[in-house]
Protein backbone atom coordinates (compact mmCIF):
# COMPACT_ATOMS: atom_id res chain seq x y z
CA UNK A 1 0.00 0.00 0.00
CA UNK A 2 1.36 3.42 -0.54
CA UNK A 3 1.83 5.63 2.00
CA UNK A 4 -0.54 8.85 2.62
CA UNK A 5 2.17 11.33 1.91
CA UNK A 6 5.31 10.34 0.14
CA UNK A 7 8.22 12.87 -0.22
CA UNK A 8 11.08 12.06 -2.27
CA UNK A 9 14.12 14.12 -2.89
CA UNK A 10 12.80 17.13 -1.89
CA UNK A 11 15.29 20.12 -2.88
CA UNK A 12 14.65 23.79 -2.46
CA UNK A 13 16.57 27.11 -1.77
CA UNK A 14 15.97 30.72 -1.15
CA UNK A 15 18.05 32.43 -3.37
CA UNK A 16 21.41 30.66 -4.23
CA UNK A 17 21.25 29.50 -0.75
CA UNK A 18 19.99 25.77 -0.85
CA UNK A 19 18.38 24.35 2.41
CA UNK A 20 17.12 21.05 1.64
CA UNK A 21 19.50 18.52 0.09
CA UNK A 22 16.79 15.92 -1.10
CA UNK A 23 14.58 14.86 1.95
CA UNK A 24 12.55 11.58 1.56
CA UNK A 25 10.17 10.40 4.12
CA UNK A 26 6.67 8.99 4.08
CA UNK A 27 3.75 8.95 6.93
CA UNK A 28 0.37 6.81 6.71
CA UNK A 29 -2.76 7.82 7.37
CA UNK A 30 -3.88 8.23 10.78
CA UNK A 31 -0.87 8.87 12.26
CA UNK A 32 1.26 11.65 13.69
CA UNK A 33 4.67 12.20 12.24
CA UNK A 34 6.98 14.73 14.00
CA UNK A 35 10.70 16.25 11.55
CA UNK A 36 12.86 17.00 14.15
CA UNK A 37 16.03 19.01 13.85
CA UNK A 38 18.05 21.89 15.30
CA UNK A 39 17.63 25.97 14.12
CA UNK A 40 18.07 26.00 10.47
CA UNK A 41 18.30 22.30 9.21
CA UNK A 42 14.87 22.66 7.54
CA UNK A 43 11.85 21.85 9.03
CA UNK A 44 10.05 24.61 8.27
CA UNK A 45 11.30 24.98 4.75
CA UNK A 46 10.10 21.50 3.99
CA UNK A 47 6.74 22.14 5.30
CA UNK A 48 6.28 25.17 3.37
CA UNK A 49 7.87 23.53 0.60
CA UNK A 50 5.40 20.61 0.80
CA UNK A 51 1.74 23.46 -0.13
CA UNK A 52 3.82 24.80 -2.42
CA UNK A 53 5.05 28.38 -0.76
CA UNK A 54 8.85 28.12 -1.32
CA UNK A 55 10.32 26.43 -5.20
CA UNK A 56 11.40 23.18 -4.97
CA UNK A 57 12.35 19.74 -6.72
CA UNK A 58 11.24 16.22 -6.18
CA UNK A 59 8.14 14.46 -5.63
CA UNK A 60 5.17 14.72 -3.51
CA UNK A 61 2.85 12.55 -3.29
CA UNK A 62 -0.53 12.90 -1.01
CA UNK A 63 -3.17 10.01 -1.03
CA UNK A 64 -1.74 8.71 -4.33
CA UNK A 65 -1.78 12.35 -6.21
CA UNK A 66 1.22 14.16 -7.21
CA UNK A 67 1.08 17.56 -5.19
CA UNK A 68 4.17 19.07 -6.42
CA UNK A 69 4.64 21.94 -8.15
CA UNK A 70 0.89 22.54 -6.99
CA UNK A 71 -0.25 26.29 -5.94
CA UNK A 72 -0.86 27.01 -2.28
CA UNK A 73 -4.67 27.23 -2.67
CA UNK A 74 -4.69 24.46 -5.12
CA UNK A 75 -2.84 22.05 -2.09
CA UNK A 76 -5.05 23.57 0.37
CA UNK A 77 -8.11 22.49 -1.41
CA UNK A 78 -6.71 18.30 -1.29
CA UNK A 79 -7.19 19.07 2.36
CA UNK A 80 -3.79 19.94 3.69
CA UNK A 81 -4.12 22.62 6.03
CA UNK A 82 -0.91 24.52 7.60
CA UNK A 83 -0.40 26.08 10.87
CA UNK A 84 2.52 28.48 9.83
CA UNK A 85 5.37 29.47 11.40
CA UNK A 86 4.36 32.84 13.36
CA UNK A 87 0.53 31.59 13.43
CA UNK A 88 -0.40 33.54 10.43
CA UNK A 89 -3.24 35.27 12.25
CA UNK A 90 -5.08 37.94 10.64
CA UNK A 91 -4.62 40.39 13.07
CA UNK A 92 -7.26 43.20 12.01
CA UNK A 93 -9.83 40.80 11.88
CA UNK A 94 -12.32 39.02 14.54
CA UNK A 95 -11.48 36.07 16.25
CA UNK A 96 -14.55 34.29 14.29
CA UNK A 97 -14.11 36.00 11.68
CA UNK A 98 -10.42 34.00 11.58
CA UNK A 99 -12.44 30.73 11.90
CA UNK A 100 -14.13 31.18 9.56
CA UNK A 101 -11.86 31.76 6.74
CA UNK A 102 -10.46 28.08 7.62
CA UNK A 103 -13.56 27.16 5.96
CA UNK A 104 -13.41 29.52 2.94
CA UNK A 105 -12.93 26.81 0.27
CA UNK A 106 -15.94 24.42 1.97
CA UNK A 107 -19.51 24.97 0.57
CA UNK A 108 -21.29 22.63 3.04
CA UNK A 109 -22.53 25.62 5.33
CA UNK A 110 -24.37 24.07 8.10
CA UNK A 111 -21.25 21.73 8.59
CA UNK A 112 -18.97 24.50 9.18
CA UNK A 113 -21.62 26.00 11.53
CA UNK A 114 -21.35 23.16 13.70
CA UNK A 115 -17.45 22.54 13.27
CA UNK A 116 -17.44 26.49 14.47
CA UNK A 117 -19.21 25.10 17.69
CA UNK A 118 -16.84 21.90 17.74
CA UNK A 119 -13.79 23.92 17.86
CA UNK A 120 -15.03 26.17 20.65
CA UNK A 121 -15.80 22.77 22.03
CA UNK A 122 -11.96 22.52 22.30
CA UNK A 123 -10.87 25.69 22.71
CA UNK A 124 -13.27 27.75 24.95
CA UNK A 125 -11.11 30.66 25.21
CA UNK A 126 -11.35 31.15 21.81
CA UNK A 127 -15.33 31.31 22.08
CA UNK A 128 -15.33 34.05 24.96
CA UNK A 129 -13.09 36.09 22.65
CA UNK A 130 -14.87 35.22 19.31
CA UNK A 131 -15.62 39.10 18.59
CA UNK A 132 -12.30 40.30 20.20
CA UNK A 133 -9.97 41.61 17.29
CA UNK A 134 -7.27 38.86 16.48
CA UNK A 135 -4.14 41.06 16.60
CA UNK A 136 -5.06 41.32 20.77
CA UNK A 137 -5.38 37.80 21.24
CA UNK A 138 -2.12 36.35 23.80
CA UNK A 139 0.39 34.38 21.83
CA UNK A 140 -1.22 31.07 23.40
CA UNK A 141 -4.62 32.48 22.26
CA UNK A 142 -3.74 33.39 18.53
CA UNK A 143 -1.85 29.57 18.40
CA UNK A 144 -5.06 28.33 19.18
CA UNK A 145 -6.23 29.99 16.95
CA UNK A 146 -4.20 29.08 13.73
CA UNK A 147 -4.92 25.08 15.01
CA UNK A 148 -8.71 26.22 15.32
CA UNK A 149 -8.34 27.75 11.36
CA UNK A 150 -6.81 24.82 10.32
CA UNK A 151 -9.34 22.67 11.53
CA UNK A 152 -12.03 24.44 10.44
CA UNK A 153 -11.10 22.92 6.84
CA UNK A 154 -11.79 19.67 8.27
CA UNK A 155 -8.36 18.50 7.15
CA UNK A 156 -6.63 15.45 5.83
CA UNK A 157 -3.51 16.40 6.91
CA UNK A 158 -2.31 19.08 9.66
CA UNK A 159 1.06 20.76 9.33
CA UNK A 160 1.74 22.19 12.33
CA UNK A 161 5.06 24.30 12.27
CA UNK A 162 6.35 24.76 15.95
CA UNK A 163 3.14 24.93 17.71
CA UNK A 164 4.96 25.05 21.17
CA UNK A 165 7.25 28.24 20.26
CA UNK A 166 6.58 31.09 22.77
CA UNK A 167 4.13 29.34 25.12
CA UNK A 168 4.29 28.57 28.35
CA UNK A 169 4.75 24.92 29.41
CA UNK A 170 0.85 24.81 31.08
CA UNK A 171 -0.43 25.97 27.56
CA UNK A 172 2.27 23.64 25.29
CA UNK A 173 0.37 20.63 27.24
CA UNK A 174 -2.96 21.53 26.85
CA UNK A 175 -2.74 22.30 22.92
CA UNK A 176 -0.69 18.97 22.50
CA UNK A 177 -3.34 16.88 24.50
CA UNK A 178 -6.25 19.00 22.30
CA UNK A 179 -3.98 17.79 19.39
CA UNK A 180 -3.49 13.90 19.92
CA UNK A 181 -7.75 14.17 21.11
CA UNK A 182 -7.84 15.83 17.62
CA UNK A 183 -5.75 12.74 15.66
CA UNK A 184 -7.61 9.87 17.94
CA UNK A 185 -11.41 11.09 17.51
CA UNK A 186 -11.29 12.88 13.95
CA UNK A 187 -8.20 11.13 12.30
CA UNK A 188 -6.49 13.82 11.34
CA UNK A 189 -3.07 13.25 10.41
CA UNK A 190 -1.05 15.72 11.45
CA UNK A 191 3.17 16.43 10.49
CA UNK A 192 4.52 18.17 13.30
CA UNK A 193 7.37 20.52 13.31
CA UNK A 194 8.96 20.82 16.48
CA UNK A 195 12.58 22.08 18.57
CA UNK A 196 11.28 20.80 21.31
CA UNK A 197 11.93 17.11 20.75
CA UNK A 198 10.79 15.94 24.21
CA UNK A 199 7.16 16.98 23.40
CA UNK A 200 7.36 16.00 19.86
CA UNK A 201 8.22 12.26 20.98
CA UNK A 202 5.65 11.94 23.23
CA UNK A 203 2.99 13.18 20.89
CA UNK A 204 4.26 11.41 17.32
CA UNK A 205 3.99 7.98 16.05
CA UNK A 206 7.01 8.17 13.87
CA UNK A 207 9.98 10.78 13.81
CA UNK A 208 12.43 11.61 11.47
CA UNK A 209 15.69 13.51 12.44
CA UNK A 210 16.40 16.23 9.53
CA UNK A 211 20.37 17.55 10.10
CA UNK A 212 21.45 20.46 7.42
CA UNK A 213 19.07 19.81 4.77
CA UNK A 214 18.96 15.88 4.80
CA UNK A 215 16.77 12.93 6.85
CA UNK A 216 19.60 11.06 9.15
CA UNK A 217 17.77 9.09 11.34
CA UNK A 218 13.85 7.62 11.35
CA UNK A 219 11.84 5.75 13.25
CA UNK A 220 8.96 5.01 15.36
CA UNK A 221 8.78 7.49 18.30
CA UNK A 222 10.09 4.98 21.09
CA UNK A 223 12.93 3.94 18.96
CA UNK A 224 14.31 7.72 18.49
CA UNK A 225 13.69 8.55 22.07
CA UNK A 226 16.03 5.79 22.94
CA UNK A 227 18.48 6.67 20.61
CA UNK A 228 22.02 8.08 21.99
CA UNK A 229 23.05 10.53 19.66
CA UNK A 230 19.07 12.12 19.97
CA UNK A 231 19.08 11.90 23.83
CA UNK A 232 21.95 13.79 24.36
CA UNK A 233 22.01 16.27 21.46
CA UNK A 234 17.80 16.99 21.11
CA UNK A 235 16.32 15.60 24.56
CA UNK A 236 19.33 16.73 26.72
CA UNK A 237 20.03 13.93 29.04
CA UNK B 1 -26.44 82.19 7.25
CA UNK B 2 -27.91 80.88 4.10
CA UNK B 3 -25.43 81.23 1.96
CA UNK B 4 -22.82 79.10 4.52
CA UNK B 5 -25.82 76.20 4.77
CA UNK B 6 -25.90 76.19 1.26
CA UNK B 7 -21.83 75.80 0.77
CA UNK B 8 -21.67 73.24 3.23
CA UNK B 9 -24.49 71.40 1.46
CA UNK B 10 -23.11 71.70 -1.60
CA UNK B 11 -19.92 70.78 -0.30
CA UNK B 12 -21.30 67.34 1.22
CA UNK B 13 -22.42 67.00 -2.56
CA UNK B 14 -19.00 67.31 -3.97
CA UNK B 15 -17.56 65.55 -0.88
CA UNK B 16 -19.52 62.08 -1.43
CA UNK B 17 -17.71 62.22 -4.90
CA UNK B 18 -14.39 62.52 -3.49
CA UNK B 19 -15.29 60.10 -0.63
CA UNK B 20 -15.76 57.16 -3.27
CA UNK B 21 -12.88 58.09 -5.21
CA UNK B 22 -11.17 57.99 -1.89
CA UNK B 23 -12.39 54.83 -0.90
CA UNK B 24 -11.16 53.34 -4.43
CA UNK B 25 -7.73 54.75 -3.56
CA UNK B 26 -7.70 53.39 0.03
CA UNK B 27 -8.97 49.60 -1.50
CA UNK B 28 -6.44 49.61 -3.97
CA UNK B 29 -3.71 50.91 -1.30
CA UNK B 30 -4.73 48.28 1.31
CA UNK B 31 -4.27 45.20 -0.85
CA UNK B 32 -0.55 46.54 -2.62
CA UNK B 33 0.43 49.17 -0.40
CA UNK B 34 -0.12 51.25 -3.28
CA UNK B 35 -1.95 54.66 -5.10
CA UNK B 36 -3.19 54.01 -8.57
CA UNK B 37 -2.67 57.46 -9.81
CA UNK B 38 -4.60 56.10 -13.05
CA UNK B 39 -7.55 55.80 -10.71
CA UNK B 40 -9.60 59.10 -11.87
CA UNK B 41 -8.30 58.69 -15.29
CA UNK B 42 -10.12 55.54 -15.41
CA UNK B 43 -13.27 57.59 -13.92
CA UNK B 44 -13.23 59.03 -16.71
CA UNK B 45 -13.06 56.52 -19.46
CA UNK B 46 -16.04 55.14 -17.61
CA UNK B 47 -17.91 58.27 -17.85
CA UNK B 48 -17.02 59.01 -21.00
CA UNK B 49 -18.15 55.38 -22.24
CA UNK B 50 -21.75 56.27 -20.40
CA UNK B 51 -21.83 59.28 -22.03
CA UNK B 52 -21.59 57.00 -25.30
CA UNK B 53 -24.32 54.98 -24.41
CA UNK B 54 -26.63 57.83 -23.28
CA UNK B 55 -25.66 59.72 -26.44
CA UNK B 56 -26.41 56.69 -28.81
CA UNK B 57 -30.30 57.00 -26.98
CA UNK B 58 -30.45 54.54 -23.74
CA UNK B 59 -32.15 55.71 -20.65
CA UNK B 60 -29.75 57.58 -17.72
CA UNK B 61 -29.79 54.49 -15.21
CA UNK B 62 -29.79 51.43 -17.49
CA UNK B 63 -26.58 53.50 -18.74
CA UNK B 64 -25.15 54.06 -15.14
CA UNK B 65 -25.28 50.67 -14.30
CA UNK B 66 -23.82 48.87 -17.95
CA UNK B 67 -21.01 51.70 -17.02
CA UNK B 68 -20.46 50.11 -13.93
CA UNK B 69 -19.99 47.00 -15.21
CA UNK B 70 -17.94 48.35 -17.69
CA UNK B 71 -15.66 50.08 -15.42
CA UNK B 72 -15.55 46.73 -13.00
CA UNK B 73 -14.38 44.69 -15.80
CA UNK B 74 -12.37 47.63 -17.08
CA UNK B 75 -10.36 47.17 -13.68
CA UNK B 76 -10.14 43.59 -13.63
CA UNK B 77 -8.51 43.20 -17.07
CA UNK B 78 -6.23 46.32 -16.34
CA UNK B 79 -5.19 44.69 -12.90
CA UNK B 80 -4.55 41.17 -14.82
CA UNK B 81 -2.77 42.42 -18.57
CA UNK B 82 -0.58 45.63 -16.97
CA UNK B 83 -0.48 45.43 -13.20
CA UNK B 84 0.06 41.96 -12.43
CA UNK B 85 3.20 41.58 -14.73
CA UNK B 86 4.66 44.33 -12.55
CA UNK B 87 3.54 42.89 -9.06
CA UNK B 88 6.44 42.28 -7.71
CA UNK B 89 8.49 45.10 -9.37
CA UNK B 90 10.34 48.05 -7.50
CA UNK B 91 7.50 50.55 -5.94
CA UNK B 92 8.89 52.99 -8.34
CA UNK B 93 8.49 50.95 -11.77
CA UNK B 94 4.51 50.56 -10.24
CA UNK B 95 4.35 54.27 -10.08
CA UNK B 96 5.93 54.10 -13.73
CA UNK B 97 3.18 52.07 -14.66
CA UNK B 98 0.38 53.84 -12.92
CA UNK B 99 1.02 57.22 -14.60
CA UNK B 100 1.63 55.71 -17.91
CA UNK B 101 -1.87 54.36 -17.45
CA UNK B 102 -3.20 57.73 -16.61
CA UNK B 103 -1.07 59.56 -19.33
CA UNK B 104 -2.38 56.59 -21.77
CA UNK B 105 -5.68 56.86 -20.91
CA UNK B 106 -6.37 60.10 -20.83
CA UNK B 107 -4.95 60.50 -24.30
CA UNK B 108 -6.99 57.70 -25.70
CA UNK B 109 -10.17 59.21 -24.36
CA UNK B 110 -8.96 62.58 -26.32
CA UNK B 111 -8.31 60.50 -29.22
CA UNK B 112 -11.19 59.04 -29.39
CA UNK B 113 -14.02 61.65 -28.32
CA UNK B 114 -11.72 64.85 -28.80
CA UNK B 115 -10.68 67.07 -25.99
CA UNK B 116 -14.10 69.37 -26.73
CA UNK B 117 -16.14 69.69 -23.40
CA UNK B 118 -19.17 67.78 -23.37
CA UNK B 119 -22.20 68.42 -21.32
CA UNK B 120 -23.08 65.16 -19.28
CA UNK B 121 -26.66 64.72 -18.26
CA UNK B 122 -27.37 64.71 -14.90
CA UNK B 123 -30.32 61.88 -13.74
CA UNK B 124 -31.73 64.54 -11.16
CA UNK B 125 -34.69 67.19 -12.26
CA UNK B 126 -33.24 70.49 -12.79
CA UNK B 127 -36.22 72.02 -10.18
CA UNK B 128 -34.85 71.70 -6.60
CA UNK B 129 -36.09 68.71 -5.00
CA UNK B 130 -34.57 69.06 -1.89
CA UNK B 131 -35.54 72.08 -0.48
CA UNK B 132 -33.71 75.44 -1.62
CA UNK B 133 -30.14 74.58 0.40
CA UNK B 134 -29.31 72.12 -1.98
CA UNK B 135 -29.56 72.02 -6.03
CA UNK B 136 -31.11 68.22 -7.26
CA UNK B 137 -28.10 67.07 -8.69
CA UNK B 138 -26.19 67.99 -5.44
CA UNK B 139 -28.63 66.05 -3.27
CA UNK B 140 -29.26 62.94 -5.48
CA UNK B 141 -25.35 62.34 -6.07
CA UNK B 142 -25.20 62.23 -1.68
CA UNK B 143 -28.20 59.88 -2.22
CA UNK B 144 -25.84 57.68 -4.75
CA UNK B 145 -22.79 57.77 -2.82
CA UNK B 146 -24.75 56.56 0.75
CA UNK B 147 -25.92 54.09 -1.20
CA UNK B 148 -23.17 52.74 -3.12
CA UNK B 149 -20.81 53.21 0.44
CA UNK B 150 -23.65 50.94 2.36
CA UNK B 151 -23.49 48.66 -0.76
CA UNK B 152 -19.44 47.92 -0.09
CA UNK B 153 -19.91 47.78 3.52
CA UNK B 154 -22.45 45.21 3.55
CA UNK B 155 -20.28 43.17 0.78
CA UNK B 156 -17.26 43.32 2.97
CA UNK B 157 -18.94 43.04 6.46
CA UNK B 158 -21.39 39.90 5.47
CA UNK B 159 -20.37 38.47 2.66
CA UNK B 160 -17.84 35.45 2.41
CA UNK B 161 -16.25 36.90 -0.48
CA UNK B 162 -15.64 40.30 0.96
CA UNK B 163 -14.17 38.66 4.38
CA UNK B 164 -11.76 36.41 1.50
CA UNK B 165 -11.08 40.14 0.16
CA UNK B 166 -9.85 41.84 3.10
CA UNK B 167 -8.02 38.68 4.36
CA UNK B 168 -5.83 38.62 0.78
CA UNK B 169 -5.40 42.44 1.36
CA UNK B 170 -3.90 41.97 5.09
CA UNK B 171 -2.05 38.79 5.30
CA UNK B 172 -2.01 37.36 1.57
CA UNK B 173 0.50 34.48 2.79
CA UNK B 174 -2.28 33.47 5.29
CA UNK B 175 -5.16 33.61 2.71
CA UNK B 176 -3.42 31.46 0.62
CA UNK B 177 -2.71 28.88 3.54
CA UNK B 178 -6.65 28.89 3.65
CA UNK B 179 -7.11 28.06 -0.37
CA UNK B 180 -7.80 31.95 -1.02
CA UNK B 181 -7.15 32.96 -4.72
CA UNK B 182 -4.84 36.24 -3.94
CA UNK B 183 -4.44 37.24 -7.25
CA UNK B 184 -8.24 37.00 -8.33
CA UNK B 185 -8.96 39.00 -5.16
CA UNK B 186 -6.47 41.68 -5.95
CA UNK B 187 -8.15 41.75 -9.57
CA UNK B 188 -11.52 41.81 -7.99
CA UNK B 189 -10.33 44.81 -5.82
CA UNK B 190 -9.38 46.80 -8.46
CA UNK B 191 -12.76 46.09 -10.28
CA UNK B 192 -14.78 47.64 -7.44
CA UNK B 193 -12.49 50.22 -7.40
CA UNK B 194 -13.03 51.15 -10.79
CA UNK B 195 -16.21 50.62 -10.64
CA UNK B 196 -16.49 53.00 -7.50
CA UNK B 197 -14.66 55.55 -9.76
CA UNK B 198 -17.24 55.15 -12.37
CA UNK B 199 -20.13 55.87 -10.16
CA UNK B 200 -17.73 58.96 -8.74
CA UNK B 201 -16.99 60.18 -12.74
CA UNK B 202 -20.80 60.29 -13.72
CA UNK B 203 -21.68 61.84 -10.05
CA UNK B 204 -18.96 64.79 -11.12
CA UNK B 205 -19.39 65.30 -14.78
CA UNK B 206 -22.65 67.03 -14.82
CA UNK B 207 -20.74 69.60 -12.17
CA UNK B 208 -16.96 69.80 -13.62
CA UNK B 209 -18.55 68.73 -17.14
CA UNK B 210 -16.71 66.19 -19.27
CA UNK B 211 -13.61 66.36 -20.37
CA UNK B 212 -10.41 63.58 -20.46
CA UNK B 213 -8.86 66.22 -17.58
CA UNK B 214 -11.80 66.39 -15.39
CA UNK B 215 -10.53 64.12 -12.89
CA UNK B 216 -7.45 65.95 -12.15
CA UNK B 217 -8.86 68.14 -9.36
CA UNK B 218 -11.33 65.42 -8.19
CA UNK B 219 -8.37 62.47 -7.44
CA UNK B 220 -6.22 65.44 -5.70
CA UNK B 221 -8.97 66.04 -3.55
CA UNK B 222 -9.83 62.27 -3.02
CA UNK B 223 -6.11 61.79 -2.10
CA UNK B 224 -6.22 64.29 0.74
CA UNK B 225 -9.15 62.62 1.90
CA UNK B 226 -7.72 59.84 2.06
CA UNK B 227 -4.92 61.10 3.79
CA UNK B 228 -6.91 62.90 6.05
CA UNK B 229 -8.56 60.19 7.48
CA UNK B 230 -6.01 57.34 7.01
CA UNK B 231 -5.07 56.05 4.07
CA UNK B 232 -5.36 52.26 5.50
CA UNK B 233 -8.72 53.13 6.71
CA UNK B 234 -11.58 53.45 4.55
CA UNK B 235 -14.50 54.74 6.66
CA UNK B 236 -11.73 57.55 7.94
CA UNK B 237 -11.27 58.15 3.74
CA UNK B 238 -14.83 58.34 4.03
CA UNK B 239 -15.08 60.77 6.27
CA UNK B 240 -11.93 62.73 4.90
CA UNK B 241 -13.76 63.08 1.35
CA UNK B 242 -16.73 64.68 3.35
CA UNK B 243 -14.60 66.82 4.73
CA UNK B 244 -12.58 68.22 2.01
CA UNK B 245 -15.67 68.74 0.32
CA UNK B 246 -16.76 71.30 2.69
CA UNK B 247 -13.74 72.40 4.07
CA UNK B 248 -13.02 73.38 0.59
CA UNK B 249 -16.30 74.81 -0.45
CA UNK B 250 -16.68 77.00 2.66
CA UNK B 251 -13.11 78.44 2.18
CA UNK B 252 -13.27 78.91 -1.45
CA UNK B 253 -16.38 81.23 -0.65
CA UNK B 254 -15.61 82.88 2.08
CA UNK B 255 -11.99 82.72 2.41
CA UNK B 256 -10.03 82.19 -0.04
CA UNK B 257 -11.84 82.60 -3.19
CA UNK B 258 -12.71 80.59 -6.11
CA UNK B 259 -9.45 80.71 -7.63
CA UNK B 260 -7.73 78.97 -4.72
CA UNK B 261 -9.77 76.10 -3.93
CA UNK B 262 -7.46 73.29 -5.05
CA UNK B 263 -4.83 74.83 -2.97
CA UNK B 264 -6.60 73.61 -0.09
CA UNK B 265 -6.09 69.79 -0.69
CA UNK B 266 -2.63 70.57 -0.95
CA UNK B 267 -2.57 72.36 2.16
CA UNK B 268 -4.50 69.02 3.68
CA UNK B 269 -2.14 66.97 2.19
CA UNK B 270 1.14 68.60 3.06
CA UNK B 271 -0.41 69.14 6.45
CA UNK B 272 -1.22 65.52 7.14
CA UNK B 273 2.11 64.57 5.92
CA UNK B 274 3.79 66.46 8.45
CA UNK B 275 1.49 66.76 11.39
CA UNK B 276 0.23 63.23 11.30
CA UNK B 277 0.89 61.21 8.81
CA UNK B 278 -1.31 58.11 9.90
CA UNK B 279 -4.55 60.58 8.86
CA UNK B 280 -7.51 61.20 11.93
CA UNK B 281 -8.40 57.39 11.76
CA UNK B 282 -4.98 55.84 10.36
CA UNK B 283 -4.84 52.52 12.59
CA UNK B 284 -3.23 51.93 15.43
CA UNK B 285 -3.00 48.62 16.40
CA UNK B 286 -2.25 46.76 19.81
CA UNK B 287 -0.58 43.70 19.17
CA UNK B 288 0.09 41.09 21.99
CA UNK B 289 2.85 38.67 21.28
Amino acid sequence: MAAFLEVAGLHASYGPTRVLHGIDFAMDEGTITTLLGANGAGKTTTLRALCGMVKMQGEVKFAGERIDGKATEDVVRRGIAHVPDGRGTFVYLSTEENLRLGAYTRKDRDAVEADLERVYGYFPRLKERREQQAGTLSGGEQQMLAVSRALMLRPRLMLLDEPSFGLAPLIVQELFQILRAVNEREKVSMLVVEQNAAMALELADHAYLIETGRVVLSGTAAEIRSNDAVRRSYLGY
Amino acid sequence: MDAFLHQVLAGLATGGIYASLALALVMIYQATHLVNFAQGEMAMFATYFAWSLINAGMPYWPAFLLTVVFAFVLGVVIERVIIRPVENAPVLAIVVVFIALLVILNSVTGWIFTYTIKVFPSPFPAEPIFGRYITSHGGGAIGVTMVVLLLLYLFFRFTPLGLAMRAAAQNPDSARLVGIRVGWMLALGWGLAAAIGGVAGMMVAPIVFLDPNMMGGVLLYAFAAALVGGIDNPAGAVFGGFLVGVLENVLGAFVIGNELKLAVALVLIIGVLVVKPSGIFGKVLVTRV
